[in-house]
C-alpha cells in the first residue's frame, strides 16, 4: 500500500477494549466505547462520506455528508457524531442517502470553483472525491454567478512563505480551525462572521503571516480541498511518491513521508504513525527543508594547505589521501593524543558509531566528543548516577497521563514545538502546571493555558530552588516513604542533608528571588497532585551546576515516587535530532556504546577483539579540553563532524584562538560554515535527505532516517570515514549502515534487538531493545532502577562565579526560537528567516529606559570577553536586571560574551548566566556589511 | 586561559567548590575519582606538576585529590 494516502478513519480512536459489538452494511465490528459510527464503519471496511471530519480531530458535525441510518433511530444521524451502541445496525448506503449526501454536494459545488483539472489539489482534493463517491452528476443551482451570491471572489492570501490561503475554495468545514485548536493548540484560526458571512479567518483581520500563526502545517493538512495548499505543490505539482523518513531539526523525532515527484521532494508530510509525532509537525520539519538544495551547499572535498590560502577543490581520492596523511604525520610528529575529532548530533548514529570506532581503533586514543558536551552532557551524568542510565525515563505519549507538568529551564513551544502540543493538550485537559524560568516563556500564559505556578528565579539559581521544593517534600512529610523504602537507597543520608533550614523556602527565597510560599506551594502541587512529570532543558543543564541540578531533579522525583510508570519520569528535552544517539554511541571520550567507561576492561575487551586494536583505558579529551590543548600546544588536529564550533560553543575568542592553533582542522559539513574557515580540509556532508541511517530522539526512539536520493556529494558520511580509516592502514569497510548498526546491536547492550530490518517491522524501537524488551522499552525504571537501586544525591547549591558587577550589571541568558535552529546554518537558509531575520536582545522596560534605549535600538552587548551589536527588543517576559538572546546568527554571534565557565562535572558551558553591560549606540546604525562581533582583545 | 589561571587549575576548583561541604579526605577522595572518570590524562599531569611547583592557587582539597592521581589506581 502506498504511504501517499494513509487510512483516515474519520475520528479518533478510543482507549479501551474493544467490547461494543454492532453491524455496519450487515459486516459485525467490535469497537471501544465512545467510538464514532463512521469509525466503525471504517474499521468494518466500509467508507462513509465524509468531508469535516478527519481521524485527528474531534467529531464536528458540520457537512452531513456522513449521515446514515440505524435501526430504531429516526432521521438520518450524522455518523462522525454518533457514538456506537451494543446490537446497532447501521445501513451507509441506500437511494435515500444517496439523494440527501448528493444534494449536500451540490450546495457545496455551487460555491466552488470548477476548475478541477488546472486546480493544485486535482488528485488529492476531498471535494472533488466526494463529487465522486456521492454520483454527482448536476448542480441544479448553477455555479459561480449564475448560482447567486457566493465566495468565489475572495482574495488569496499568500503571505506565508511556504503556503496559500486560496478563501475562494474554502468549504467552511471548520478543519483547519480544529487543526489549529486541537492539533497544534494555538488557535490562530477562527470561523468569522455568520451564515453566509462565515469565513476561515487568521486573526482580526490580518494575514495568515502577521497572525499568531506558528505554520505548523496542521491547516494544511487538515484541509480537504486546495484551500490551503503548500506553495511547492502549486509549483511543482502533485507528489507521486513517498519514503518515510525522520525530521533532522530538534530532538522530538518527528516520522514524515517525504513526497516526491520523481526525484525532486514536493512536501514534507508528517506520519500519522510516526511514534514521536502521531502526524503533527513544526514550521521547521513541515517545510524548512530548503536548505538541503541550497546552492551554498558544498558539494567536491576542498582542501588548503593553510587557512591564508583559497581553498582548493580535489577529488575525494586526493582529499581522503591528504587528510590521511597529515592526520598521521601530526602524530609522528606530536605524540598519539595529539589528534581527534568531535561527532555531532544532526548525524545518524551509523556515523557517528563510525568516528568513534575511527578515533579509538585508528587514532589510538579516545579524544573523541561529541555536540552534546554543549548541551546535555549534565543529563547524561546526573541521570547515571541516580538512576543508572544517562536517558530520559519516558516516552512522549506517558504525558497524556500526567496530573502535574513540571517544565524547568525548558521552551517547548519555540525549541520541541510538536510535543509542546502534546502537553497543551494535556494542560487543556485539566493538568496542572507548573514553570521554573526566568523567562515568562509562552507556556506560562496562552490560549487555554495557564501556570499554576511560574517560579522567576534568578538565573543561577536552579539547584537552591529544586533543594527548596526537595525540603519541603521532606519537612511536610510528603515523601513516597514506600517507593523509596523498596527502590532506593542513600536516602536517610539525603533527607538530613536537604532538611537542612539552609534548603528551606525562606532561605533561599532571597537567592533565587522567588516568594518562599510560592516555592511551598508548587512543591505541594508537585508532590500531591498525582503523577508528576519533569521535562526539562538547556535552562537545567547549561549551567556550572548543571549535573547538580540533574541529580536534584532525580532526588524530587524518587522522593516523592514519581518514577516508573506512565505520566510522571524526569525528562531531557534533547535540542538536536539525534543528542540522544550522538551520546548513546560512545562519543564521549570517557565512555564507549552504551555509556561504558573506558576503564571496564571487559568492555573494552569486547571492541578489541572485534576491531583487532588496543583500546586506551583512560578517557580522552572534551570539547573545552581540546581548546585548552590546542592552545597549550599538545593537541594540533581535529576532525569536526557537522558541527559549527566557532558558532555554537561559548568564548568565541578562546574558540578562535583553538582552531587558529590546530595544525589540520578537518571540518565535515553540508556548508562553509564559521569553523571552515579556520579548516584546511572540507570533506562535503549528505543532508538528511541523502542519509540512509537511523537517529534516536529524546524518547531514546530509533528511528529510521531513510534516503530520497544518493548522497549529491557522490558519498555517505560513514564511507567517507571507512575510507580516511583505511588511509590511515586500518582496515575499516562496511557495506551499509544497516551493517553498522548490526555493529552496534552486537557489542551494546541496549541495542541488542535493534536492527534495520526490525526498525522497519516496527517502525521504530526504543532502546533499551533486549531479550527482556524485545520491541523496546518506552517507560524506563518500571520494576527497579536500572542500577538497582535509584541513589539519592547531595546536591549542595554552589552559586556560579559569574556575578553581575558595576561593570557589568545585567545577566545575560540565552536560547532559541521556533522558526530557527541551533546556529542557523539550515534554518537561515530557507524563508524561515522571514520570521527571525536576525538575533535580538530582550531586554525589560525597566532596563532599557535607564539606558535610554527604545525598542528597534541597536546596542552594544558586552561582557569581561567580548562585545557585539544587536538590536534591543523592550520585552517584560524578563525579569528586571536579566536579558536574553538567541544564537542563531553569526553576524551578532552571542557566543561573543558567553564565558569559559562549565559545569563542574561534564564541562558543559554556562551559557545561561553571563555578566553583561547593554549600552544604546547611537544612530546612524551600523551598516550592516560591515557589522562583526568583536571579542576582548580584538579579532583574530 | 582564564584570568591567568591554567584552565586544569581552574576546573580543579570549580570541582572542589562541590565538595566542599564534605570533610577535607572525603572531598578529595571524591574530586580525583572524578579527575580519574574524566580528565585525559595531561590533563592530570599538569594538575600533579602544577601542586609540585608549589602553586598556591589550588584548593586545598583538590591539591590533596592531586596527590591521589599520583598513586597507582
Amino acid at each position: 500500500m502506498s504511504l501517499l494516502k494513509e487510512p483516515d478513519f474519520g475520528t479518533p480512536a478510543r482507549a479501551g477494549a474493544a467490547t461494543i459489538e454492532l453491524t455496519v452494511d450487515g459486516v459485525p465490528v467490535k469497537v471501544p466505547p465512545g467510538t464514532s459510527v463512521m469509525r466503525a464503519a471504517k474499521e468494518a471496511g466500509v467508507d462513509v462520506p465524509k468531508l469535516c471530519a478527519t481521524d485527528n480531530l474531534e467529531a464536528f458535525g458540520s457537512c452531513r455528508l456522513c449521515v446514515v441510518e440505524i435501526d430504531g433511530v429516526k432521521g438520518t444521524p450524522a455518523s462522525c457524531t454518533t457514538p456506537c451502541r451494543d446490537g446497532m445496525v447501521v445501513r451507509t448506503q441506500n437511494e435515500r442517502l444517496g439523494k440527501l449526501r448528493r444534494g449536500v454536494m451540490e450546495l457545496y459545488i455551487s460555491d466552488h470553483p470548477l476548475d478541477c483539472l488546472t486546480c493544485s489539489a486535482n488528485g488529492d482534493c476531498e471535494l472533488q472525491d466526494m463529487a465522486g463517491v456521492t454520483g454527482l452528476r448536476e448542480v441544479r443551482y448553477g455555479s459561480g454567478v449564475e448560482a447567486g451570491a457566493n465566495h468565489m471572489d475572495l482574495p488569496t492570501d499568500s503571505s506565508n512563505p511556504y503556503f496559500d490561503f486560496e478563501a475562494s475554495k474554502c468549504i467552511a468545514c471548520s478543519r483547519c480551525v480544529r487543526a489549529c485548536d486541537e492539533v497544534q493548540g494555538t488557535l490562530a484560526l477562527t470561523i468569522e462572521g455568520r451564515g453566509f458571512d462565515s469565513k476561515v479567518a487568521a486573526g482580526a483581520g490580518v494575514s495568515f503571516f502577521e497572525s499568531d500563526c506558528v505554520s505548523c502545517g496542521a491547516c494544511v493538512q487538515a484541509c480537504p480541498t486546495a484551500t490551503l495548499q503548500e506553495k511547492s505543490v502549486v509549483e511543482l505539482g502533485m507528489p507521486t511518491r513517498t519514503v518515510l523518513t525522520t525530521c533532522a531539526y530538534c530532538g522530538v523525532g518527528c516520522s514524515f513521508k517525504a513526497e516526491l515527484r520523481g526525484d525532486e521532494l514536493v512536501r514534507m508530510v508528517p506520519y500519522k504513525n510516526g511514534g514521536a509525532n502521531e502526524g503533527h509537525s513544526c514550521v521547521k520539519g513541515r517545510f524548512a527543508f530548503g536548505y538541503a538544495s541550497h546552492p551554498d551547499r558544498v558539494l567536491e572535498p576542498m582542501v588548503r594547505n593553510t587557512i591564508s590560502e583559497p581553498w582548493r577543490k580535489v577529488s575525494w581520492e586526493e582529499a581522503i589521501s591528504f587528510t590521511a596523511g597529515r592526520l598521521r604525520e601530526i602524530q609522528a610528529a606530536h605524540g598519539q593524543g595529539s589528534i581527534g575529532a568531535i561527532t555531532s548530533s544532526r548525524t545518524t548514529n551509523e556515523e557517528v558509531y563510525a568516528v568513534q570506532k575511527m578515533v579509538r581503533a585508528v587514532f589510538g586514543n579516545n579524544n573523541v566528543d561529541t555536540c552534546a558536551r554543549v548541551c546535555h552532557s549534565p543529563t547524561g551524568y546526573g541521570l547515571k548516577q541516580t538512576f543508572g542510565e544517562s536517558a530520559g525515563t519516558q516516552d512522549f505519549r506517558s504525558v497524556d497521563e500526567s496530573d502535574v507538568i513540571l517544565v524547568i529551564g525548558s521552551n517547548p513551544t519555540d525549541a520541541h514545538p510538536v510535543f509542546a502540543s502534546r502537553m497543551k493538550q494535556r494542560i487543556r485537559q485539566g493538568a496542572q502546571l507548573i514553570v521554573i524560568d526566568p523567562r515568562r516563556i509562552d507556556l506560562v500564559r496562552s490560549p487555554h493555558i495557564e501556570a499554576a505556578y511560574h517560579l522567576e528565579l534568578s538565573p543561577g539559581t536552579n539547584v537552591a530552588i529544586i533543594n527548596a521544593l526537595a525540603h519541603v517534600v521532606v519537612t511536610e512529610g510528603l515523601v513516597d516513604r514506600e517507593f523509596v523504602a523498596s527502590r532506593c537507597e542513600d536516602f536517610e543520608a539525603w533527607e538530613t542533608f536537604i532538611a537542612q533550614p539552609e534548603h528551606s523556602p525562606e532561605a533561599v527565597a532571597e537567592i533565587a528571588g522567588v516568594p518562599a510560599e510560592k516555592i511551598r506551594e508548587a512543591a505541594r502541587l508537585y508532590a500531591t497532585g498525582g503523577n508528576a512529570a519533569i521535562y526539562y532543558g538547556l535552562g537545567v543543564t547549561e549551567h556550572s551546576q548543571g549535573s547538580t541540578m540533574v541529580m536534584g531533579m532525580a532526588n524530587l522525583a524518587m522522593a516523592t515516587g514519581n518514577i516508573g510508570r506512565p505520566g510522571v519520569g524526569v525528562n531531557p528535552m534533547r535540542g538536536q535530532n539525534n543528542v540522544q544517539g550522538s551520546c548513546d554511541m560512545g562519543s564521549f571520550p570517557h565512555e564507549l556504546p552504551g555509556y561504558r567507561h573506558v576503564s571496564n576492561e571487559d568492555v573494552r575487551d569486547i571492541y578489541e577483539k572485534l576491531w583487532g586494536t588496543p583500546i586506551l583505558d583512560e578517557p580522552g579529551l572534551r570539547i573545552p579540553n581540546m581548546f585548552d590543548a590546542a592552545i597549550e600546544g599538545s593537541f594540533k588536529a581535529l576532525f569536526v563532524q557537522g558541527e559549527d564550533i566557532a558558532q555554537s560553543d561559548p568564548n568565541t575568542q578562546h574558540v578562535f584562538a583553538a582552531l587558529g592553533a590546530l595544525e589540520l582542522l578537518v571540518v565535515q559539513d553540508l556548508f562553509v560554515n564559521e569553523t571552515a574557515k579556520f579548516a584546511h580540509v572540507l570533506l562535503p556532508g549528505t543532508s538528511f535527505l541523502e542519509k540512509d541511517g537511523t537517529f534516536t530522539n529524546a524518547e531514546r526512539r530509533i528511528n529510521r532516517v531513510r534516503p530520497i536520493m544518493a548522497p549529491r556529494t557522490g558519498k555517505q558520511e560513514w564511507e567517507i570515514i571507512c575510507e580516511i580509516a583505511q588511509a590511515m592502514g586500518y582496515p575499516m569497510h562496511y557495506d551499509s549502515a544497516a551493517q553498522i548498526m548490526d555493529e552496534i546491536a552486537m557489542t551494546t547492550p541496549t541495542f541488542m534487538g535493534v536492527s534495520f530490518g526490525k526498525l522497519d517491522e516496527l517502525g521504530s524501537i526504543q532502546w533499551p531493545c533486549n531479550l527482556e524488551h524485545p520491541s523496546g522499552t518506552p517507560i524506563m525504571h518500571e520494576d527497579e532502577f536500572t542500577r538497582g537501586k535509584g541513589r539519592f544525591m547531595e546536591t549542595v547549591y554552589v552559586p556560579t562565579s559569574e556575578r553581575s558587577t558595576r561593570k557589568f550589571p545585567l545577566i545575560l541568558t540565552t536560547g532559541r526560537i521556533l522558526s530557527q535552529y541551533n546556529v542557523g546554518a539550515q534554518t537561515r537558509r530557507t524563508a524561515n528567516v522571514a520570521w527571525h531575520a536576525e538575533d535580538v536582545l530582550e531586554i525589560h522596560p525597566h532596563d532599557a529606559e535607564v539606558r535610554g534605549i527604545t525598542h528597534g535600538d541597536m546596542v552594544a552587548l558586552s561582557s569581561r570577553v567580548g562585545r557585539t551589536e544587536l538590536r534591543a527588543t523592550i520585552s517584560d517576559r524578563m525579569p528586571v536586571g536579566v536579558c536574553y538572546t538567541t544564537f542563531h546568527h553569526p553576524v551578532s554571534g552571542a557566543n561573543v560574551v558567553t564565558t569559559e565557565n562549565s559545569d563542574w562535572a561534564t564541562n558543559c558551558p554556562e551559557y545561561k548566566v553571563t555578566a553583561v553591560q547593554v549600552d544604546l549606540i547611537p544612530e546612524p546604525v551600523a551598516d550592516e556589511s560591515t557589522r562583526e562581533p568583536v571579542v576582548a582583545g580584538g579579532n583574530r | 586561559m582564564s584570568g591567568g589561571v591554567p584552565p586544569h587549575v581552574r576546573l580543579a576548583n570549580e570541582i572542589a567548590a562541590q565538595f566542599a561541604h564534605r570533610p577535607p579526605a572525603d572531598a578529595a577522595t571524591a574530586i580525583a575519582n572524578h579527575m580519574k572518570a574524566v580528565w585525559d590524562p595531561r590533563m592530570k599531569q599538569a594538575l600533579i606538576a602544577h601542586v609540585a611547583s608549589g602553586a598556591t592557587d589550588l584548593d586545598p582539597a583538590a591539591a590533596l585529590a592531586a596527590q591521589q592521581l599520583q598513586a597507582p589506581a
